[in-house]
Parts: C-alpha cells; structure tokens; sequence
C-alpha cells in the first residue's frame, strides 16, 4: 500500500487532541514542577532559587511530612492485603452458580462507584459512638471506641471505611475467575486434586496477572488517598490519619507554600514510581501469563 | 473395568464438594459420564451433606455481606427523610411521614441548585467531548502509522501512572495565568483532548476488530475518517457505553481539583459543596440536611449504574487485564 509523506505525517492529527492537552496540562506542569521544587515560591512574586532546601527540610525538619509516610505505610499495610483478599473471597463465592447473582453483585460493586466526598459524610455518622458500626459491634459483645475521636482508633476506621469499597477489586478477580478455562479444573480431578489443591494449583495460578494488577492499583491508591482523610477525620486527631496528599494540599493551597508543596509532590511521585517498578519486577517470578512463553 | 469406576466415583465426589474456583458440580461431571458412556449414580451421603452445606454457607455470607455492604445506603436515605428530633431516636427506624420539607429547604436555602448544575456541566462536557476525542486519538493509535506511534503510545500509557497530584501546583498556575480560577473550565479543558485510560480501552478494542474491513472501506473509496466513523465506531459500541459509564463517575465524583479551583458559593461542584454541611458537623438539623445533599450527588450515580451495569462489568474485561 503506497502512503505519501503528507499522509504519513497527517496521522499525528488524530492524536491531536490529547498530544495538545498532554503537552498543556501534563508535559509542561511535569517538568515546571520539578523546577519549582527547587524554590521558594508563594503563588505571589517570581519563585526564588533555594537549591534542595526544600527537600533538606522535608527529611530533617518535617514531622508531619515524616508522620505523613508511616500513616500512609501503615494504612497500605493493612488496607491493601486486607482488600485483596475479602475481594478474592466474595469473588469466589459469587462465581458459584448461585441465585440472585447479579443482585449480590450489585451490593459489593455499587459501593466503589459512589465512593467519594458524599458517603465519606456518611460513614462520619455511622463511625459515631452509637452510631451503626458500634451498634453491630455490639451485637457481637464488642464495645466499640469512639473511632473519629482516638488517635489510635481512626485510622481503622479510615482502612474499615476503605473494605466498604472493595467492588473494583472483586470484579476484576470476578473477570478472571470468569476466564480461567474448565478443562483446567477437569484435569485436576482427573489427577485426583481435592478442593484445596485446586484452589492452590489452578485457580490462584490463573488469577496472578488479576492479583498483580489490583495488588499494583491498590498500592498507588494508597498514595492517593485524600477525600476520607480531608472530610471525614481532617488528618487528625494528632495527625493519625495525616496522609501524604493532605499535607501537600495544606502545605499548597492552605499555606500557599507552593515550592515546598512541589517538592512533596515529586517524593510521592518518585514513591509510587520506586513502587510500580518494585512491583513489575517481582512480578516476573510469581505472576503467571498465558501463552507469555510464546511471545 | 472396577478400578475405572471407582475413579470416576471419586472425581464426581470431589467435583461436587468443590465449590471453590469451579462453578460447582455438574460440568466436571458431564465429560466423564459421556466416556463411559453410563450415568454415574455413585454418590456418598457425605459428599451430599459437605455440598448442602457448603451451599449453604455460600448462599449465607453473600446474603449477609450484601445487606451489610447495603444497610450504610438506606442510612443515608432514612436521614435524608428524617426531621431534627427523629435522627437520635433509637427506638424509629423509618420516619413517617417523610420529611421531603429537608429536600425543599436545601433546594431553596441553598446553591444546591446551582451545583447541581455545574456538576451536570462539567461531567455532561466531559463525558460526550472526552470519550468522542478518545475514540479519534484511539483510532490514530491503533490504525494509522504515523511517526513516533509506538513512542507516543507508551507515553500515553506513562500517563496513567501519573497522578494529577503530582503535577498539581503548576497546574493551578496556569489556571491562574488563564484567568480560570473559580470557574468551570480547569473542570473541562483538561479533559477535552482524551483521558489516558479511554485512549488505552478503546485502542485495545479497535485492534481486535479485523484490519481487512477498513480495507474493504477504503476500496468502496472511504477516507480514513470515513472508515473510523462507518467501521471502527458502529463496531464499538460496547467499549464506548464503557468507556462513558465510567468516565461519567470520574466526572461526577471529581473533588480534588474543584476543591482547589472553584470558591465561589454559586461555582462550585455537587461534592465541593457538601462541605458546606460539614460546619457543624454535630447539630443533627445538618446532618439531615448534608444527607438529602449527598443523596442528590448520588443518586444520578445509582441511576447511571443501574442502566449501565453491563458496560461496568464489561469495562474490566475490555481492559485485557489477562495481560
């Protein structure tokens, strides 16, 4: 097929719209961001040249900044296993052929898509002391804390709150599950292979490229996370649920410290780079492609 | 002959008892009884009682996780409807009558009007002229070889693991050099060229569709744009209801830039505009009143899902997540 220079070149109009707001609202902010890390600068006046003060301070003389990490280590910890596996367990149950599928489907799922500033209001009056999360505690004989109040207690409620969410995650898992082809299942029996070896040899073998790329996703989450943290507990009490995020939109658009916040800014970024490629490199060992040998 | 028959007894068992992983029972059965061609009644009492209860016990952690995973909804309709005196009542469940007067009295009292508006705006803008450009840019990546495809591609994938955060306070400049601050276009420009993850979906679906129908299309005489618009996209359909569903969300529920962007009472956004609620986050009058606001910035939420759930659930497939 003969194509002419012109419409080699004219390709690249297709890929105009977003080459043009890549280039105005990514690209550039990208690399003025790197620059502005480097200075001081108040949203008023030119930025002034501070060379790495910023990030001097950020590591020497930044308690927040450094709380702010380990709240933020401490919520992935927890959150992110704990996520992945109730995601995994409903998944398996609702890939039974049971009655009523979608609806059960439906309750797990609809959660995630309205996650945001308005059920975080929400779970603010179901987080009080008589509120309902204590009121079932207490069917169960637990007294519950007082979540919203106790600096050791809120950001269980932030990871409890974040359960509530786990939709996406199972419907990923619920796609793969879906995908995972039966003669596989069907040889194990014939091998004589009970539920438990299945489960192990075939269906979490199957599900690694799922499990790595929810256990990638809800990683970067964690580095984002904000909406809960602003709304339903402020970072507080005693900054036990200040997270990364909070402190730079305090740090950016409530002090106008714009250089130091640029600065927090690319510490998170190169975090969930060094994450990301942590993860992809792991990967190689544990996660399973099909067919990857062929390529 | 006897040594057959009591494997196959044994994978009936074991198949039944499954319920992990395997639908349960029945297909990894039918294969077997089709070889021997006779029907396998072989069945103890044991593996009949251990599937009972299994099913059971399925059928009971995904009734109670759903109600569970429900109840915090009907909380916040039963709130929204409740008047000042009902909400620490712990003997009322549903209030009766339904106090709409706290719909009324926002919608009247408040912006809500206003918000709602502009949240509609924003998302409908954003929806229609984004997943309309993602699916030109799309094409371009999937069918046209111009230079730097492939470079432009994975920088495009690059993107998405870039968080708006990061890039945050050099966009609020520009903003501000633009004379946009607290107004509704750092919501909709941005989003007017294409959203990363779009491009990527659709990109994804346009390559499975076979290249030999464009060529047929350019052989009847239709030009490229020709072929995206009578082959690729009726092709699409599918994707682009996904595609749409979820950016519809993304749109609706966006907090973080209009929180920082917009002030003014009568520009802000459905879920900016929640927090005015928040003042008094103690006083019940509110939390009536914040509950019949964020049941109006959910609600178009539930009804988009409920009419779209499909494309949803389809929106994980799409995405090729097998790798």
């Amino acid at each position: 097929m003969r194509t002419t220079r012109w419409q080699r070149w004219s390709g690249l109009l297709f890929i105009a719209p977003w080459l043009i707001t890549f280039l105005w609202f990514t690209l550039g902010p990208f690399i003025a961001s790197i620059f502005l890390s480097f200075t001081n600068y108040r949203f008023i006046g030119l930025p002034e040249w501070v060379g790495a003060d910023n990030y001097v301070r950020l590591f020497t003389d930044d308690a927040k900044f450094i709380r702010s990490i380990i709240n933020t280590l401490y919520y992935t910890a927890v959150h992110v296993p704990g996520i992945m596996v109730m995601a995994f367990f409903v998944a398996i149950l609702l890939n039974q052929k049971v009655k009523g599928q979608p609806i059960y489907r439906t309750a797990f799922y609809l959660p995630s898509v309205t996650a945001g500033v308005a059920t975080a209001y929400l779970w603010i009056l179901l987080l009080q002391p008589n509120g309902l999360v204590n009121q079932f505690l207490g069917l169960v004989g637990i007294d519950g804390p007082n979540w919203l109040t106790s600096s050791t207690w809120a950001m269980p409620a932030l990871i409890l709150m974040s359960f509530w969410g786990l939709g996406t995650t199972m419907i990923i898992y619920l796609a793969a599950l879906q995908g995972i082809p039966q003669h596989l299942y069907e040889a194990a029996s014939v091998d004589g292979a009970g539920v438990i070896r299945k489960m192990w040899h075939v269906t979490v073998p199957m599900m690694t490229p799922a499990i790595f790329l929810t256990a990638v996703l809800q990683i970067i989450g964690s580095w984002q996370v904000f909406t809960q943290a602003l709304i339903v507990t402020n970072g507080g009490p005693r900054d036990s649920t200040l997270f990364i995020l909070l402190h730079l939109y305090r740090t950016g658009f409530e002090y106008f410290q714009m250089g130091y916040a640029s600065a927090i800014a690319w510490v998170l970024f190169v975090i969930i780079l060094v994450f990301t490629v942590l993860q992809f490199g792991i990967a190689r060992r544990w996660v399973y492609y099909e067919g990857a040998s062929e390529r | 002959m006897r040594h057959t028959v009591v494997g196959r007894a044994h994978t009936a068992g074991t198949s039944a008892a499954s319920g992990l992983g395997a639908p349960l029972g029945g297909s990894l059965e039918s294969p077997q009884t089709a070889l021997s061609g006779k029907p396998i009644t072989v069945r103890s009492t044991s593996v009949r009682v251990l599937r009972a209860l299994t099913r059971t016990l399925t059928y009971l952690v995904l009734l109670g996780g759903s109600v569970m995973f429900a109840i915090p909804f009907v909380y916040m309709v039963r709130w929204s409807f409740m008047t000042t005196g009902q909400v620490y009542d712990p003997d009322l469940f549903w209030p009766f009558p339904m106090a709409w007067e706290n719909y009324t009295y926002v919608w009247a009292n408040h912006p809500v009007p206003w918000w709602l508006l502009n949240s509609s705006v924003v998302t409908f803008i954003g929806v229609v002229a984004g997943t309309f450009s993602s699916c030109v840019v799309a094409y371009g990546f999937a069918r046209l070889d111009f230079p730097g495809n492939r470079v432009l591609f994975i920088v495009l994938l690059s993107t998405m693991m870039l968080p708006l955060h990061v890039t945050i306070i050099p966009i609020v400049i520009i903003f501000r050099e633009l004379n946009w601050l607290d107004t509704l276009w750092p919501l909709i420009v941005p989003g007017l060229g294409g959203g990363a993850f779009s491009i990527f979906v659709l990109r994804q679906f346009f390559m499975t569709i076979p290249i030999e129908l464009d060529e047929a299309a350019r052989t009847d005489g239709a030009s490229r744009i020709g072929i995206l618009f009578r082959v690729i996209l009726p092709l699409s359909k599918p994707a682009i209801a996904t595609v749409a569903a979820l950016s519809f969300i993304a749109n609706w529920n966006e907090f973080f830039l209009p929180l920082i962007v917009l002030n003014s009472p009568e520009r802000i956004t459905l879920p900016v505009g929640l927090r005015y609620f928040a003042a008094g986050q103690y006083t019940e009058q509110l939390h009536t009143f914040q509950m019949a606001v964020a049941m109006i910035a959910v609600m178009p939420i539930i009804v988009v899902f409920f009419f779209a759930q499909r494309q949803f659930v389809r929106g994980i497939t799409l995405t090729g997540i097998k790798g």
